[in-house]
């Protein structure tokens, strides 16, 4: 299996702002990869790196062995890059904003099967004469992914394509971003949604003030240790106070019945925390553990604790 | 070449004028038609510029170039601000368009728009008075190369300009100031001396004056001359716009 997309040293400033600190990944073709991290990590300069919409610095990148920038015609037919902002040509219909788009990849009517194919899988044939500016917010967003695909490019990358969408639109785009990835394409998605990565990627960089702090698959991501980390939450049938002092420096959130403690591997055990809480007089009603999610470890990871 | 790219990006830029046409094409013409009507009015017998020309229509073929420049400079200019500030613009950066393509296709499109708003004109303006062509070849020549220019100038504003208001101020402190001071309404040789000069620095001078030969064979300056000076201006602003686009200045930041 050849590399579809591979990022090496990739540096990219603006003015004083140093966005990218030499990013080095290998995307391989037909994977489903995470790009992860906090708002101004570096996610969606490198993205525009890809698409050449932004020149780095230094490095290079290249889409199936096409460098982004010496080769561009060719990487860029290889790439569909679905843009984070909701952007629209309000001078066009659905149909002809996706057979323009075609046409600029030099596609002509031969394709137009499939854009009605692309309507018709995202669910925009009752708006396909429909102008831009008349779609909501989650329609552009599909007409944007269309645009992506109209010429069937092998390698997809997708910036956050589920901020500001409603659940049921979450859903029906996450089935039809598996379906392409189970057609074969290579797909590359950057979420605020830390449960989408976990649901969807097989493997995943986090990023952070322009560097990848961690790249791993997604199960050996959440296998890290990260100081074996649990969290204990106790339902009591009245709220207690005050926390018996051996439990206080544990407890995480506090919010009347419920308590959150969290607990480390060494120091207190979850029959610890049930003995203090019943010599304290508390009836237990509910006790629930939880293991590491992403979400944990990206915390971690963003704070520099992880190990 | 794309040749499928470029067509489909010179067509989407007509079908983004005609789609307003009322604003891009009928508006313009009938501001120019205002200006023949009030200054054929208040000029016409008081002055005549070139012997047996009326002044009506000396004023026409200034009024038609001046059109067709203005709408050349326009439309490259704001379609490429507006793709700019509402985002689309990227819609053709993430596409395998070459930088030449996307210059052709821009350019183009405001040439057919500002030639298309030109002919509108005229048509209108012979029903005032009669003018016929001296040699139509030289007209649609200047037209086309003026209009080009235009077209270009209208791209490197278009780059260049971040927000409307940038692009007001290269519209109406640059385009207009040299449009209207380039002998659309007189001969430069009714001017002082001075400005007689000064006027030979405004590349705008040697399109009007070479448009018109089209349309009488008399002219200010010698019409190959007219047409060297255009040209030289239209290579050079062409080969600035090209390492622009290639650059990505402004655009691929």
């Amino acid at each position: 299996m050849s590399t579809a997309i591979n990022i090496a040293q990739v540096h990219k400033y603006y003015g004083n702002l140093y966005a990218l600190k030499g990013i080095t990944l290998q995307i391989e073709r037909g994977e489903f990869f995470g790009l992860l991290g906090p708002n101004g990590a570096g996610k969606s300069t490198l993205i525009n790196i890809m698409a050449g919409l932004t020149r780095a610095n230094g490095g290079r990148v290249s889409i199936l062995d096409h460098d982004v920038a010496k080769h561009y015609r060719f990487a860029r037919r290889c790439l569909g890059v679905v843009p984070q902002e909701l952007v629209f040509d309000p001078f066009f219909t659905v149909r002809e904003v996706l057979r323009i788009q075609a046409g600029y990849f030099g596609l002509g009517p031969e394709n137009y099967a499939w854009i009605d194919e692309l309507i018709d899988a995202l669910m925009l044939s009752d708006k396909a004469d429909t102008n831009m500016r008349a779609l909501s917010g989650g329609m552009k967003r599909r007409v944007l992914i269309g645009q992506a695909l109209v010429h069937k490019p092998e390698v997809v990358v997708l910036d956050e394509p589920t901020a500001g969408v409603d659940v049921e639109l979450r859903k029906s785009l996450w089935a039809f971003i598996e379906r392409l990835h189970n057609e074969g394409h290579t797909i590359v998605l950057t979420t605020h949604y830390l449960e989408e990565a976990e649901a969807l990627c097989d493997r995943i960089a986090i990023l952070n003030h322009g560097q990848v702090i961690a790249l791993d698959t997604k199960e050996a991501l959440l296998a890290r240790d990260i100081g074996g980390k649990r969290s204990l939450h106790v339902t009591l049938a009245r709220p207690l106070d005050p926390i018996p002092s051996a439990l206080r420096s544990i407890v995480k959130k506090e919010l009347g019945y419920e308590i959150v403690f969290e607990l480390n591997n060494e120091s207190v055990s979850i029959l610890d925390v049930v003995d203090s809480l019943r010599q304290a007089g508390a009836t237990i009603l509910d006790l629930q553990t939880e293991k590491t999610d992403l979400e944990d470890i990206f915390i971690d990871l963003i704070q520099g604790k992880a190990s | 070449m794309n040749w499928l790219g470029l067509r489909t990006l010179f067509f989407k830029e007509i079908l983004r004028f005609s789609k307003v046409y009322l604003q891009t094409l009928f508006a313009p013409m009938v501001t120019a038609l205002l200006y023949l009507l009030v200054f054929s009015h208040i000029l016409e017998g008081r002055l005549e510029v070139y012997e047996g020309v009326s002044y009506t229509a000396f004023l026409i073929p200034g009024l038609m170039m001046m059109t067709i420049i203005q709408n050349a400079f326009a439309n490259s200019s704001s379609s490429l601000i507006q793709s700019k500030v509402t985002g689309n613009l990227i819609f053709v950066l993430l596409t395998p368009l070459s930088h030449f393509e996307i210059y052709l296709a821009f350019t183009l499109a405001a040439i057919v728009r500002g030639v298309f708003v030109g002919v509108g004109v005229y048509v209108v303006a012979i029903s005032f008075t009669d003018v016929g062509f001296y040699n139509l070849g030289y007209a649609l020549l200047f037209a086309l190369t003026g209009s080009a220019v235009l077209a270009t100038l209208g791209i490197i504003a278009g780059i260049w300009a971040d927000k409307f208001d940038q692009l007001a101020g290269f519209t109406n402190f640059l385009i207009m100031p040299l449009s209207f001071l380039s002998g659309v309404f007189y001969s430069i040789h009714s001017l002082p001396p001075v400005w007689q000069e000064i006027s030979r620095f405004n590349p705008f001078f040697y399109m009007i004056d070479g448009f018109r030969y089209g349309f009488f064979g008399v002219s200010d300056v010698d019409p190959r001359f007219s047409l060297l000076i255009t040209n030289a201006f239209l290579a050079v602003l062409v080969l600035l716009t090209l390492s622009l686009l290639r650059s990505g200045y402004k655009l691929r930041d």
